[in-house]
């Protein structure tokens, strides 16, 4: 007996739907084991994991605070991918954000009124925009690898930000420690419903941000373009695309919405530049990029799947006393269930079986049962 | 899937009677750590301290433990301790500088839960309390034992973020080793991190190739340890006891002893008399601990042990003058004690130490 995986000839549009319910089934099935394996209640642990979480409003706000920068910036990247460009630098377009919108109260403490967030919104994706142009200038000009390039520049955007909140914009109060003066009440993403938790404007932007663009890849030329040039730069040529054009687009977008991304997370949950802005957003959104399969509605549901797994570990943590090495497993589990379900989605899985009364002769007739498949 | 359901409401429950059995029996003291519990370092530390404190009080019956291991220093921690304060817990202790905004703003919300936060400087509410220890007091002891120890006169500092107790544990150590040897010099590397094996190794693997003798570190791996033992140099532990990862290595090192504080803190939530303090203390009260002297003559040995016990009986304090700072003027005048004050805003180095200060 063998398993044979084979490509379907068109996407299966059963295991399109099917496949993220698998996958969780799995996921539900193969953390009981780890659970219990543990030592510890599996009905408890997978309560702790995924249900905890979503029972009270404060967790909600939390849920949403953390899902909005995995999904502006997921969906600036899906944008990237398709069309080929690998940005793997959000994390640091993310920071240069976050600097250049808080840059604005820090030179101009005096400047308060109803126009600085705003000015800061736009100056955070700008500064997004401006760092992604210079792997993607270097791309189109010099034909460099932007993986590298991107990735590169993390460190520097971060070495910049340690730079700035240990030198010239440390706050004299705070004892010598690194860090910016806290933003004054202007500055700050307004809360949504301030009464019940914390969550600000930042999830609002992130699902505008997914629909505005999910229109754009699905309804509109440019959309049509970034996707021609992905999939085949050559044919995306000939219909009088360019390439380079595409390059700059696409990073230039992504850049502003990790930007935005990273000035809306300094204003609105942190308070305040410090060394530490991300817990690897920047990172973490490309796994939410492909796990909304590069749709930026999907981007949306992934990005709450990503923030659930964070907030369910540290249930699990609290309630039931699992180490986070084993959440960090979990999650990783998560994914990859996630991952290896979409292949039904391409691929059928068949179990061939050796005929019991035949030869190995008889091959040409198993040969040609395939062929009737 | 109607039984699973069912099972989960009974489970669900079965959870918010035992929480609310238990919050009337139990005290709940809880941690938040910014590295792994097993980094042997820093964060190990505190949760032996939370073990201690456990085992100190009555065990599981009295006292319930939670942890959280590598919250980062971001949004992620005031949900951390949201999480925390919502699930019962009576003190919230939080091992890290970066926690300090969260741990404020969460208090407020809060009233009735205690916060104690290690190593920083805000208390907005008064159920903030915040603790430290005087780690210079033992970096200068191990400067004395590296004065002896080291043949080239240099030492390499492993150092990790240049804020005022690591400025301050790098001038002690200059200090200590001056005392012995006045032309000592120090050479820093700034890892920028608390926990990276990795990078903390290289930073050793550099200083070495340097020519540096001996290497000392304000980062919390054993990884320094574990490249020191490999080139055949003599090396200084970090906040635990890290001599299995360096048997003929380890000089000594500096224990981060947090059991009794926080036995003393939960037991103050018990009786009902817990009060907002902040605390910076130092051999005196054993919340800095000398691991034994290793791998050195009895003579070096003999004068650590004098210096230790000068240090904890108040008798010599390391930052007594006179002391020069790093560019020739004076700091201290012959005789006179650096303010507590002045010390944790420390952002300038003494002279010896071969390194520009990050500003």
């Amino acid at each position: 007996m063998r398993i044979e995986l084979s490509k379907r000839p068109q996407q299966s549009k059963l295991f399109s739907a099917l496949s993220p319910f698998l996958a969780f089934s799995l996921m539900v099935l193969a953390g009981a084991i780890i659970f219990a394996a543990l030592g510890k209640n599996p009905v408890d642990g997978l309560y702790a994991y995924f249900i905890e979480p979503l029972r009270e409003v404060w967790s909600l706000h939390e849920l949403a605070i953390k899902a909005a920068p995995l999904i502006l910036i997921a969906v600036g990247l899906s944008v990237c991918f398709m069309s080929s460009n690998w940005n793997i630098g959000a994390e640091g377009q993310f920071t240069i954000g976050a600097i250049f919108g808080a840059a604005i109260p820090l030179y101009f403490p005096d400047f308060q009124n109803a126009t600085v967030l705003p000015l800061m919104l736009i100056f955070g994706a700008l500064g997004g925009a401006l760092y992604a142009a210079i792997p993607a200038i270097l791309k189109a000009r010099f034909n460099t690898n932007e993986i590298l390039t991107s990735l590169m520049l993390v460190y520097v955007a971060q070495l910049v930000l340690d730079w700035l909140v240990r030198g010239p914009w440390r706050d004299p109060a705070a004892m010598s420690f690194p860090q910016a003066p806290r933003l004054h009440s202007w500055a700050v993403v307004p809360e949504l419903f301030p009464m019940s938790g914390r969550a600000n404007w930042g999830i609002v932007f992130a699902i505008l941000a997914a629909i505005a663009v999910w229109f754009m890849l699905a309804r509109t030329l440019k959309g049509f373009e970034v996707k021609v040039i992905g999939q085949s730069p050559r044919a995306g040529r000939f219909g009088g695309f360019s390439t380079a054009r595409t390059i700059i687009f696409a990073f230039l977008l992504s850049g502003a919405l990790a930007g935005l991304a990273g000035i809306v997370e300094v204003s609105g949950a942190i308070g305040r530049l410090q060394p530490q802005i991300s817990p690897g957003y920047g990172f973490a959104a490309i796994i939410v990029a492909f796990l909304g399969r590069l749709n930026p509605l999907g981007i949306v549901a992934a990005g709450f799947v990503l923030a659930l797994s964070y907030l369910g570990g540290e249930a699990a943590q609290i309630e039931i006393g699992v180490t986070d090495k084993t959440v960090r497993a979990f999650q990783g589990m998560l994914l990859f269930f996630v991952l290896a379900c979409d292949t039904l989605i391409h691929y059928q899985i068949r179990i061939i079986r050796p005929v019991a009364s035949a030869p190995p002769a008889a091959t040409p007739a198993v040969e040609a049962a395939r062929g009737n498949d | 899937m109607k039984r699973t359901l069912l099972a989960l409401a009974a489970s669900a429950a079965v959870l918010i009677t035992a929480g609310a059995a238990s919050a009337q029996e139990k005290t709940k003291a809880c941690f938040i750590y910014v590295g792994p519990i097993g980094d042997f370092g820093w964060s190990y530390q505190h949760h032996q301290g939370a073990l201690e404190m456990q085992e100190a009080l009555g065990g599981e019956e009295k006292v319930e433990l939670a942890y959280l291991e590598s919250v980062p220093e971001g949004a992620d921690a005031e949900r951390a301790l949201e999480r925390f304060a919502r699930s019962g817990c009576d003190i919230i202790f939080t091992t890290s500088f970066g926690y300090m905004d969260a741990t404020n703003s969460v208090a407020g919300r809060f009233p009735d839960v205690k916060f104690e936060h290690a190593t920083g400087f805000k208390r907005e509410h008064p159920n903030v309390s915040t603790y430290n220890s005087k780690f210079h007091e033992g970096r200068y002891v191990q400067g004395v034992i590296a004065g002896h120890m080291s043949e080239a006169g240099v030492a390499g500092y492993i150092a990790s973020f240049p804020i005022p107790e690591v400025v301050m544990g790098i001038n002690a150590f200059v200090l200590g080793a001056q005392s012995v040897n006045p032309d000592f010099a120090v050479k820093v590397v700034w890892a920028n991190t608390w926990f990276d094996p990795g990078k903390e190794a290289d930073a050793a693997k550099v200083l070495i190739d340097q020519g540096v003798d001996i290497i000392t570190q304000h980062t919390d791996s054993t990884a320094p340890m574990q490249v020191a033992a490999e080139r055949g140099i003599k090396a200084f532990g970090q906040a635990s006891d890290m001599i299995k990862f360096g048997p003929e290595t380890q000089l000594t090192s500096i224990i981060d002893d947090w059991g009794h504080y926080y036995t003393e803190r939960v037991k103050a939530v018990m009786d009902g008399t817990w009060e907002q303090v902040d605390v910076w203390e130092g051999m005196a009260e054993e919340h800095v601990v000398m691991a034994p002297y290793t791998n050195m003559p009895d003579d070096v040995k003999a004068q650590a042990e004098a210096i230790e016990a000068k240090i904890k009986s108040g008798e010599f304090d390391p930052f007594t003058g006179p002391i020069n700072k790093q560019d020739g003027t004076q700091w201290l005048a012959d005789g006179e004690v650096a303010e507590e004050g002045e010390l944790l805003g420390l952002n300038f180095y003494v002279e010896g130490v071969d390194d520009t200060l990050p500003q």
